[in-house]
């Protein structure tokens, strides 16, 4: 055997595993799951081809439209906050101060936390008697009932969400550090202001990261399903905080409407690649890559 | 926005040296300025960031009364006691199946013996013993310090006795001219005096909440059965994906960069959409209910740590495996006895951020298990708020300080590799 065949042999054999796995625990699904979202089928009967029959209830369905509202407001709200919440700490951080470690711990940890035991906290920490309402009652400002009302309610979990963005800041960071602090000396020959640095740097150098934070935003909170399954069970008040994964897991293992859950995956999974697609349409644009 | 201005502008020496001197002062001040800015802004920022914190561990030590307090109660408080024998019903000790009980006497037995309904300890608390006359003992009972009025003057007492009809009956001991008198007064009157200080109890009685009813402590199989998932899961994917990414990162085979590129593509597919019929495979294998569906995975490889590793393993320089090579190392010799010592520091990085993402799951196990002793101590937490939340605010979130603890240990303990971990998944790329 001569060595190139060699060498292909152990490649093969080196990804195997991750094929093995690729096929049984992606494709596999990823094409049953499109089968299925044709058929009427739970696990405990042989599904039953019906055509668009899923595609056409669900289109009908309420409960459907309110999840994806839900869905879509968190994700308008959250989105962007996050993205220049995030930017912003992380600006501040670079900036060489005293204590930076500190503050990076404090801004970061939170996002490594369990969700459940955040969404356990915050439970306490937005209750009518919790620390939020006590500070506004402090300044004489009669809180909300922010778990209990409609309007309220989805704004609890963006805040909460926004609590943990320090993952996102911490990749700010990385690429806030890599703009070599040549192209600021430039700018700052250049008579260059805070902002003006800020606009023509400092944006451009790290756009490659907004772009990366902006899909990985997108793919996970679209997915947003810990944090109001266990502080709203059952999407209260008035289905106000009933997502999309939410509604598709009580499809799939509550009411037992696998082929349902299937097609709301495939709807999930089209509107995320649009979403992707249309982000890195915008970017191709505004995003500057070389250097740094 | 940048202007064109300096280009035209005379040089910097030209400058008359006051002007200079001028700007380069005031350059100092807003230096100064914009640097107490972004501290001002960090401070308050952070404040904010530990406000949940601090209200959950403050939270965590109140008693329940206190947790709900209106107006809030900042610093967890402990109510003062003061031994004392005149309480009423007087307090005993006995032995009880070898361990030393105190408790209330209920009523004398014509055979000589007393029965006595347990106070403490708490797990026995309720139960009445049989107990020979001799061996009961009148102890001190720690009864809680209150403050009051007792003819029209301030009084501290001790609380002797619990009335019907909401009153309390107290015994004066401050000041000293009125000490020792007893009267009885509404409870609402009465104010504990209390001293900050922290209410430890509550967290081995949310770690064993339920442990009688089922026999055994919740929390403890929550904990071993995340250790356990979380041990394989780590030790799968880091073992798998090193194998995957060497494939990537240091073999030439035919399909390898179109392959390369479908490993990326699946970071796309939402969890949600393979749910179902990923629960239907465990489910032909019998495996719904165990840990099988929540680790076995992690062994095949997943595309972000292959990604990860590929550009760390492709950074490793060539020549060391030729060398090898040419002293007849095979394939194997090439990843396990070179490469893997090598690449320690990214393993390490996929090792925790696989570790922390294990620790935390609640959909997996959520999906896959039913049995609440196979539960992890994010879906037991879970369970424990649906069930027990909304009362007892200190003991959910004595909980949750367990649940969260580990981690937070954890990143103190590898704070740099976190840091290189996000350094190394090379964004730039």
């Amino acid at each position: 055997m001569t060595r190139q065949k060699q060498e292909a042999r152990n490649g093969y054999i080196f990804v195997s595993p991750w094929f093995i796995g690729f096929v049984l625990f992606l494709l596999y699904p990823l094409v049953a799951s499109l089968c299925y979202s044709f058929c009427d089928y739970s696990v405990l009967k042989t599904p039953v081809f019906t055509g668009l029959d899923n595609f056409i209830r669900l289109f009908h369905d309420d409960v459907f439209w309110t999840c994806v509202k839900n869905t879509a407001y968190f994700c308008a709200i959250f989105l962007p906050a996050s993205l220049v919440l995030s930017l912003g700490l992380a600006m501040l951080l670079n900036t060489k101060v005293w204590g930076m470690s500190i503050y990076r711990t404090i801004f970061y940890l939170p996002s490594l936390l369990p969700l459940v035991a955040t969404a356990c906290v915050f439970l306490w920490v937005f209750d009518s008697k919790g620390v939020v309402n006590s500070f506004l009652q402090m300044i004489h400002i009669h809180g909300p009932d922010w778990l209990a009302s409609t309007a309220w309610s989805k704004i609890t979990i963006i805040l909460l969400s926004l609590w943990g963005v320090g993952n996102t800041m911490i990749i700010y960071l990385a690429g806030l550090q890599e703009v070599p602090q040549s192209l600021y000396e430039a700018a700052e020959i250049d008579g260059a202001k805070a902002w003006a640095k800020t606009k023509s740097v400092t944006l451009p150098m790290i756009s490659p990261v907004i772009l990366f934070n902006l899909i990985i935003g997108i793919v996970g909170s679209i997915q947003i399903f810990t944090i109001p399954y266990v502080m709203f069970p059952q999407g209260t008040p008035a289905n106000s905080t009933y997502f999309y994964t939410e509604y598709l897991y009580d499809n799939a293992f509550k009411f037992h409407e696998m082929g349902y859950a299937c097609a709301m995956g495939w709807i999930l999974f089209v509107v995320t690649l649009l979403l992707t697609l249309v982000s890195l349409k915008i970017s191709n644009k505004h995003v500057h890559y070389g250097g740094g | 926005m940048v202007t064109e201005e300096p280009k035209t502008s005379p040089a910097p020496s030209a400058e008359p040296s006051e002007k200079r001197a001028r700007t380069q002062r005031s350059g100092r001040a807003a230096a100064a300025a914009k640097l107490t800015a972004t501290h001002i802004a960090l401070i308050v920022l952070s404040v904010v960031f530990l406000i949940p914190f601090f209200w959950m561990l403050s939270t965590s030590f109140k008693t329940v009364k206190d947790a709900v307090a209106d107006p809030p109660i900042w610093i967890p408080q402990i109510q003062q006691t003061v031994p004392t024998l005149a309480s009423y019903p007087p307090l005993f000790q006995t032995t009880y199946q070898g361990r030393q009980v105190r408790g209330n006497i209920k009523s004398e037995l014509p055979n000589g013996n007393t029965q006595v309904e347990i106070v403490q300890p708490d797990d026995l608390k309720g139960t009445v013993v049989d107990s020979p006359r001799a061996q009961l003992r009148q102890v001190a009972f720690d009864a809680p310090v209150v403050s009051g009025e007792f003819q029209h003057q301030k009084v501290t007492a001790i609380v002797l006795r619990e009335l019907d009809d909401s009153r309390q009956q107290v015994q004066v001991i401050e000041p000293e001219s009125l000490k020792g008198q007893q009267f009885t007064d509404l409870a609402t009157n009465l104010k504990p005096v209390t001293h900050p200080g922290l209410q430890w109890k509550n967290y081995p009685d949310a770690f064993t909440y339920d442990s009688k009813s089922l026999g055994y402590i919740p929390f403890l199989y929550y904990f071993r059965n995340t250790i356990i998932i979380c041990w394989l899961v780590v030790v799968g994917t880091v073992f798998s994906n090193a194998l995957a990414a060497y494939a990537f990162a240091r073999l030439r085979w035919r399909g390898r960069e179109a392959f390369f590129v479908l490993t990326l593509a699946t970071m796309m597919v939402p969890f949600p959409v393979v749910m179902v019929p990923l629960y239907g495979v465990f489910k032909a294998l019998g495996w719904i209910g165990t840990f099988r569906p929540l680790w076995v995975p992690a062994f095949f490889g997943s595309a972000f740590n292959i990604f990860l590793l590929r550009q760390f393993f492709r950074g490793i320089p060539f020549e060391l495996s030729e060398a090898a090579t040419i002293d007849g190392a095979n394939e194997w010799q090439l990843f396990w006895d070179i490469l893997i010592p090598l690449a320690k520091p990214a393993l390490a990085v996929v090792a925790l951020f696989t570790f922390i993402a294990c620790w935390t799951d609640f959909l997996g196990p959520l999906i896959y298990l039913s049995d609440q002793k196979t539960y992890t101590l994010s879906l037991g937490l879970a369970s424990y708020q649906s069930r027990n939340g909304g009362t007892d605010w200190n003991l959910l979130m004595a909980a949750s300080t367990i649940v969260v603890a580990p981690v937070v240990v954890l990143f103190f303990f590898t704070q740099k590799l976190f840091i290189r971990g996000i350094a190394l998944t090379g964004l730039k790329g």
